[in-house]
């Protein structure tokens, strides 16, 4: 199995996202650079967290145009395993493979700091080995998922909110950035894309001051097994 | 209540790497014939009492920087 992990001009969490993968969880990753149209030989695709064209016009929206996105697009159908951290996720909804927005987090400040999530089910290959709190850094500006009312309906009603920020316990907390219905990571419809704010990667070794994102990122093991 | 809008730029000469990034995105996307994109900020003021010389005022106060941008004031209907 290898994995597609992509720069663009302002990605910073490329190295920590290799690294993830490769040491930590022992898959193949190889760096693509963001005007590749052929991701022919991947199983899936990373997108990681950074600051793409620094977030001109807004947060990903240079880069969810860039031509490798149309082989995420092709990936997203085909039902292969495509995860969107931070910028990642901000990209994703940017290229409209995941719905919503990513807007300035309601208190104004950027957020640095471990986040509790929890998953809401785990029917999804990202989801399958999240029972339970999982403590998974945040790092963003602009975080707080919006999506209109019919969206966060079918969102909901479908399964496909994949993560919300809890208290330490797994109780319902209000998201630290102000998302709607604490949202935390979204799934598309077939469940094989996840975008989402908490970075795994800075959670994948014990060294690290956890490993708990080594059980979202497996994810990508999971759903080439499906 | 009077109603204002601003318009800051930064000045002709200098680098505006938001309008070149997205320059260089439009063309990739086959709008090639677009030759400059300059990005600025529009800035919307409703106040009571006010006047357009209070607005300039706060143009250069604030608003603007009279060293690397210039600034225009439209009053909205």
């Amino acid at each position: 199995m290898k994995i597609a992990v992509v720069r663009t001009p302002g990605s910073n969490c490329d190295q920590d996202a290799f690294f993830a993968l490769q040491d930590s969880l022992g898959v193949e990753a190889r760096y693509v650079w963001h005007e590749e149209t052929s991701l022919q030989g991947f199983d899936g695709i990373l997108i990681p967290g950074g600051f793409t064209y620094g977030d001109y016009l807004r947060g990903g929206a240079i880069a969810a145009r860039a031509p490798v996105i149309d082989e995420v697009r092709r990936f997203a159908a085909d039902g292969r395993p495509v995860l969107g951290i931070c910028n990642g996720f901000q990209i994703l909804t940017e290229a409209g493979i995941l719905p919503g927005a990513l807007v300035r987090n309601a208190e104004r400040r950027f957020l640095c700091m471990n986040a509790h999530i929890k998953a809401v089910d785990c029917k999804s290959p990202w989801t399958r080995d999240c029972d339970g709190v999982l403590s998974i850094p945040i790092a963003h500006n602009e975080g707080r998922y919006i999506a209109d009312d019919e969206d966060v309906r079918r969102l909901e009603g479908e399964g496909l909110v994949a993560f919300v920020y809890c208290d330490a316990s797994g109780g319902p907390a209000e998201a630290p950035n102000g998302s709607t219905h604490s949202i935390a990571g979204i799934l598309n419809s077939g469940r094989n894309v996840l975008g989402m704010m908490p970075h795994p990667e800075r959670a994948s070794s014990p060294i690290l001051g956890g490993d708990d994102g080594l059980r979202i990122l497996r994810g990508f093991s999971a759903a080439n097994l499906v | 209540m009077s109603r204002y809008r601003v318009f800051v730029t930064l000045k002709p000469a200098l680098l505006d790497s938001a309008g070149r990034a997205v320059n260089d995105a439009l063309h990739s996307l086959g709008f090639e014939s677009v030759d400059d994109v300059r990005i600025g900020k529009l800035i919307e003021i409703s106040m009571k009492d006010g006047d357009r010389g209070q607005i300039d005022e706060m143009c250069r106060k604030l608003l603007a920087n009279p060293v690397v941008e210039t600034y225009s004031i439209e009053e909205a209907s």
